[in-house]
């Protein structure tokens, strides 16, 4: 099999990646997705609040991924469901199962990837106690309540402020069951701020921050958890703990790009974000391989997926038809003062058209503050922001005008926040 | 009436039974937990020891050499996996160096082949990632590495293919003697047995008890383990040891056969026989020890952790015998490390004894010593993979994405006998969701193939034990008016 282009994920990003590179001309292009229908992720969040940004109004999951599945239909672009890519190398040959086609390569002159992200688990958090059954990673939770119609539990903890965890802490509610508390490590929360005031404000669920799970009690199935109050360390403080008496503990401490396809591919990865390094076109260390969504960096919304991917698809195309200039003096992008990482990690200046979009994650919680970008010590772009948490990811957009003040040649691309009050 | 009933399914339960089967007799296996392989069997270094750290003269020593030789043979009937990595035992001090010259003539008073104390050059030469400090350590070429709990299930497989009945959900809460035996309460079943094994690896001493004087008493001790993701798989080649303290054998690093990084055992106890709690004291004290052979480990890429009580007694050496007036009575007892490499020979020694005592044995001329293959769709080649999808297109599914498991590998398990009927039965038979997402995205699609295969309702598939159900009912019917 070939084909021009392969995107591997029927994701929100995939689908926007496939839609934008067939809109930018390429007419040979095959979604490959492992599951048993498209959109990834979004259809099991039945919740609305997607769409905002792109569609100006306010969707649930599977209906914002709805209208990128009919466009792709549409376009009669080609995809094939629970289909297991086993394999991508640097060539763009791809080694992908399913029932019905067995095992088969394909050719790609470019490849997508879009594969999205896992949860952080237990294990990867080592919260200590019995193996009893009733620990859930909250997006797993998520799929039992609203794909499969079980139920996972009576009486919740739910420890990590993450959005799913957030967002299940009022879908659990709504089936019936009590949610005791959600407890965070940190002193400020891990997921958005509206999910906060919708999901647990309005039922009356405690958030308590700087708190954290010692110990899973329970035989068999969980019937207690230890939560304890953290230093500034993150260290249990012995003394303040507390038991809760459940049947379920749900956790939402964190997603992870998952990039075992990117590994073998030998894609570059960012230790940083755990997702490819990618230039302004979302290109990949491996030239014609792409990378769009959260198998780059976790979003917080996905809208911003959208956009990204939008942004991989076109140059895809581009890549496909010739178009795009490889890279040969980029402009790497650096993250300073206050800032975790910045998306993309390095820029060719003539593949940016028009705009360019600087994403990236600020490491604590400020207020009034300035986002800065300098280049060479002279400042591009100040930004004023009134409030800035790591929950939410940040975007600047550079147009003609600043791109213009940024030189040539090997240039660090910085951005700072200052003004700094942390909390 | 079964000749001979073993009561626990570990691994020395279960390789007893295939040894028995490969004679005419009509052999029971019961356990009282709701899969083979449930108890300390599970949780375990997985390591094949060479052998030197047994005091020679012991039962520990004879049986763990023996047992060693057996395993390239048993592993190869069996389909399971096993890799001979060979093992270090590392010194850090001169101290620890005479204690390497100690072990080197035990081993060598053992029978241990092919001993070797290498310079610290030399160690580093084949383990880079090893810690600089390293003075030099004891290599032992035969010692090797296997999935623990894929072995038992496998012997409980052989054996059941050749005709030994497993009984499972059977706690065995009586035993009385008869006429010509025993009768024991098993579950729901009462079993009459000429002959009684017991197996019970923690809970060898209270059936024991059941029906003869108490002589022993385990003391289970508690070690904790990490294990760590795939990407660690390649840390190190060989199984590599501290410095042995009063403590045992001490914290280990190694690679799993399944391609993972294990580091672990630390000591803890005597402990209550069902606590397998693991701590936050053991999780720091993996870590400060692992530190010690292996400084910069990434540690953060650990996956799980858990918990494994071994069955001590203050002896230290395995139990093997008849109590005071119980001629057909045995008691296969304080089974600790290295329990796993001596199983087979263990089993041999049993069967021995069970021969003597009746006199003769007849050979089953039937037995058959091979597994049917387990197929492994992923490890398959190209061509070997398409084979399998044209014969089954359940092997072009794949279910759990973290290890590239097919529902055709685990509808397989699932219909084998001693077959999978769990989530962890699952997982610890083919490594569905054993990967990093620790069946994250898996268990809804396990569950639901365990149901459809088993033909029960999906609320009624638990992770392992009884009450471990993970879901409790349908969520609320949409409203009429929706429908």
């Amino acid at each position: 099999m070939n084909y021009d282009l392969v995107v591997i994920g029927g994701g929100p990003a995939g689908l926007a990646a496939a839609i934008e590179a067939r809109e930018n001309g390429v007419e040979s292009i095959l979604v490959l997705e492992r599951d048993r229908e498209l959109g990834g992720i979004l259809q099991q969040c039945i919740h609305n609040g997607f769409g905002l940004h792109t569609f100006k109004e306010e969707l649930t999951g599977p209906e914002y991924a709805e209208r990128f599945i009919r466009k792709l239909k549409d376009l009669s672009i080609e995809y094939k469901l629970d289909t297991m890519v086993l394999d991508v190398t640097e060539d763009k040959l791809i080694s992908a199962v399913n029932t019905l086609d067995g095992f088969f390569q394909i050719k790609a002159k470019a490849v997508v990837l879009a594969m999205g992200c896992l949860e952080r688990t237990r294990g990867a958090i080592n919260i200590p106690g019995t193996r009893a059954s009733g620990v859930y990673t909250a997006g797993t939770a998520q799929r039992f309540v609203n794909m499969e119609g079980y139920m996972v539990g009576k009486d919740v903890v739910i420890v990590g402020s993450g959005d799913i965890g957030l967002v299940m802490a009022r879908r659990m509610t709504l089936e019936g069951a009590n949610v005791h508390a959600v407890v965070e490590l940190m002193p400020y929360s891990g997921g958005l701020a509206r999910n906060i005031v919708q999901c647990l404000n309005g039922y009356d669920i405690p958030l308590l921050l700087s708190h954290t799970v010692t110990e899973v009690r329970g035989e068999e199935r969980v019937e207690e958890v230890v939560i304890a109050k953290v230093d500034e360390d993150k260290r249990p403080i012995p003394g303040t703990e507390q038991v809760i008496a459940c049947d379920t503990l749900l956790l939402s401490v964190g997603l992870i790009p998952e990039n075992e396809l990117s590994k073998k591919a030998s894609v570059e990865i960012n230790p940083l974000t755990g997702g490819p390094v990618v230039n302004e076109s979302m290109e990949t260390s491996v030239p014609g391989i792409f990378a769009c969504g959260n198998v780059v960096h976790v979003h917080d919304l996905v809208d911003w997926v959208t956009e990204e991917s939008c942004r991989a698809g076109k140059h895809a195309a581009k890549y496909v038809k010739g178009e795009l200039s490889a890279s040969d003096e980029p402009i790497r992008t650096e993250a300073e003062n206050g800032v975790r990482y910045i998306v993309p990690h390095h820029i060719q200046k003539d593949n940016i058209d028009g705009k360019l979009t600087l994403m990236f994650r600020v490491d604590n919680v400020y207020e009034n503050a300035r986002i800065v970008i300098k280049n060479n010590g002279e400042t591009i772009k100040s930004v004023k922001k009134r409030h800035l948490a790591p929950a939410e990811m940040e975007s600047v957009k550079l147009k003609a005008k600043d791109l213009e003040k940024i030189q040539d040649g090997t240039l660090t691309v910085n951005v700072t926040v200052e003004e700094v009050v942390a909390q | 009436m079964y000749d001979v009933t073993i009561i626990g399914a570990g691994i020395v339960g279960t390789s007893i039974a295939r040894e028995l089967a490969k004679y005419e007799l009509k052999t029971a296996l019961v356990d009282k937990e709701n899969d083979v392989s449930n108890g300390t069997t599970k949780a375990n270094s997985a390591i094949v020891h060479a052998g030197f750290d047994c005091k020679p003269g012991t039962v520990k020593a004879e049986t763990n050499v023996k047992g060693n030789a057996l395993y390239e043979q048993l592993c190869k009937e069996l389909d399971v996996p096993f890799k001979k990595i060979g093992s270090f035992v590392t010194a850090f001090n001169e101290q620890d160096l005479a204690h390497l010259k100690f072990l080197k003539r035990q081993g060598e008073a053992n029978g241990v082949a092919g001993l070797e104390i290498l310079s610290r050059d030399e160690v580093l030469n084949r383990e880079a990632n090893l810690s600089r400090e390293v003075l030099a350590a004891l290599y032992a070429p035969t010692a090797g590495i296997v999935g623990s709990f894929e072995l038992a299930i496998a012997l409980a497989e052989n054996a059941a293919d050749n005709g030994v009945d497993i009984h499972l959900n059977s706690p065995v809460t009586a035993i009385e003697k008869t006429a010509h035996g025993y009768r024991l309460t098993a579950g729901e079943n009462i079993i009459e047995s000429r002959y009684v094994i017991n197996c019970a690896g923690l809970y060898a001493d209270k059936i024991n008890n059941l029906v003869n004087e108490p002589y022993f008493e385990i003391l289970p001790f508690a070690g904790e383990y990490n294990l760590f993701d795939r990407s660690t798989g390649d840390y190190l080649n060989t199984i590599v040891f501290q410095p042995p303290s009063d403590k045992g054998k001490g914290v280990v690093a190694l690679p799993t056969v399944e391609g993972n990084f294990l580091i672990g055992p630390t000591s803890e106890g005597p402990k209550e026989r069902d606590d397998v709690k693991t701590t936050s004291k053991g999780i720091q004290e993996l870590r400060e020890k692992g530190m010690k052979v292996v400084p910069d480990f990434p540690f953060h890429k650990v996956i799980t952790s858990f918990t494994g009580l071994r069955a001590k007694t203050p002896d230290n050496d395995f139990i093997i015998d008849k109590p005071a007036g119980s001629p057909r009575f045995i008691n296969v007892a304080a089974i600790d490390s290295p329990g796993l490499t001596a199983a087979p020979a263990i089993a041999e020694k049993v069967v021995q004894m069970v021969k003597d005592s009746h006199g003769f044995l007849v050979e089953n001329v039937d037995f058959i010593p091979f597994r049917r293959p387990v197929n492994r769709f992923i490890e398959a080649p190209a061509e070997e993979k398409a084979k399998l999808i044209n014969y089954d297109p359940r092997y072009g599914r794949i279910i759990c994405r973290c290890e590239n498991i097919t529902e055709g590998d685990i509808v397989d398990m699932i219909h084998r006998n001693a077959g999978a009927e769990t989530i962890d039965g699952v997982k610890r038979r083919v490594r569905a969701g054993a990967g990093r997402c620790q069946g994250g995205f898996c268990a809804p699609r396990v569950m639901e193939i365990l149901a459809r295969e088993m033909n029960v309702d999906i609320t009624s598939i638990v992770k392992d034990k009884k009450e471990s159900y993970l879901l409790t009912g349908e969520t609320k019917a949409p409203a009429k008016e929706f429908v």
